[in-house]
């Protein structure tokens, strides 16, 4: 019998065991862009840009030049950093959190200049770091910590869907919303961000990835359960597809 | 079908089960020894894994790696 290892662990991962929660899929998200730095062959000229919130340590996971941005503000950071190493390959990495709350302007406006990045923008619908807050991107009626009895339209208003709004400017070059809650979605996922990635090495524009993404311990689901919930719940309100692509 | 075998760092496991739900043959569980952090690591408990490769696509700490298992013989046709 001869044996060929199909799978393994990417090169730029380091071989450590993250602090996320069991289930939590910021793993998958995290092996993906590594995946896809060694698949492009870009690690020795990538920089990284960890937010606040869960995927905080990003440094210390993914091999790479790496800063940390104050909340929210990653797309400035990368933006700058783009600017002046123009031959690097940036992006950052942000929950949903840092990036539709506190960050908001920050994304927006680096969306809007056109900025020759990528940004990596986990979705979980909730705030995880903090103990399960109520997030700009919570669905109606879905419970966290400061609306228990579930998200009300007429106090907090309503989910932001946040690549329908950037897909209405004129500058982004690609923008995408995929998932990782199962493996058919994680595959899917993949080719999102390999196409983003490739448009910033194009010099095509600004790039923007969304992945739907479970939290079970601040939904209070198992991880398997999470997973049917983001395609019940989630899905629904925040489709999957891809708003731009390159011309 | 092809013929494959999960290997398993069980350190690094943390029982959330994810890999057992996706794989279609139903050959992983969770087992029941427990690694240094207190979680009991997933294992491969039968024959008939195709090596699809579902389990670590699906996994979001890089437990599982996946081989591919071809016949010596078959190599030389």
């Amino acid at each position: 019998m001869k044996e060929t290892k199909i799978f393994e662990k990417p090169k730029s991962m380091v071989d450590v065991t993250t602090h996320y929660c069991p289930g939590c899929t910021h793993g998958v998200a995290h092996r993906l862009v590594a995946e896809i730095i060694d698949e492009l062959g870009i690690q020795e000229k990538t920089v990284a840009v960890a937010p606040v919130g869960c995927a905080v340590f990003l440094y210390n996971y993914i091999n790479v030049d790496a800063y940390e941005a104050a909340h929210g503000r990653a797309p400035a950071v990368a933006s700058a950093c783009k600017r002046l190493l123009p031959d690097s390959i940036v992006f950052s990495y942000q929950g949903d959190g840092d990036l539709a709350s506190i960050g908001m302007a920050e994304i927006v406006h680096a969306a809007n200049r056109g900025e020759h990045i990528t940004v990596v923008f986990l979705n979980n619908a909730i705030y995880g770091m903090t103990g399960g807050q109520m997030a700009p991107t919570t669905l109606v009626g879905q419970k966290a910590t400061t609306c228990p009895l579930g998200r009300d339209p007429k106090l907090a208003g309503y989910p932001i869907r946040m690549c329908e709004m950037l897909s209405t400017l004129q500058a982004p070059a690609y923008i995408a919303r995929v998932s990782v809650a199962k493996p058919k979605y994680t595959l899917k996922a993949k080719e999102a961000l390999r196409k983003a990635f490739q448009t910033q090495i194009d010099g095509k524009g600004f790039s923007f990835v969304e992945i739907l993404s479970t939290c079970p311990t601040n939904w209070g689901l198992r991880p398997v359960d999470a997973t049917n919930w983001l395609e019940e719940h989630m899905m629904p309100e925040f489709p999957l597809g891809e708003f731009k692509t390159p011309a | 079908m092809a013929k494959g075998r999960v290997g398993v760092n069980e350190e690094r496991c943390k029982s959330c089960g994810l890999c057992v739900a996706a794989c279609p043959m139903k050959v992983l569980r969770i087992s029941d020894k427990i690694n240094s952090k207190g979680y009991r690591p997933v294992e491969q408990f039968k024959e008939g894994c195709i090596a699809c490769k579902m389990c670590a696509i699906t996994c979001p700490d890089v437990v599982l790696e996946v081989f591919l298992l071809e016949d010596d013989k078959a190599c030389n046709a």
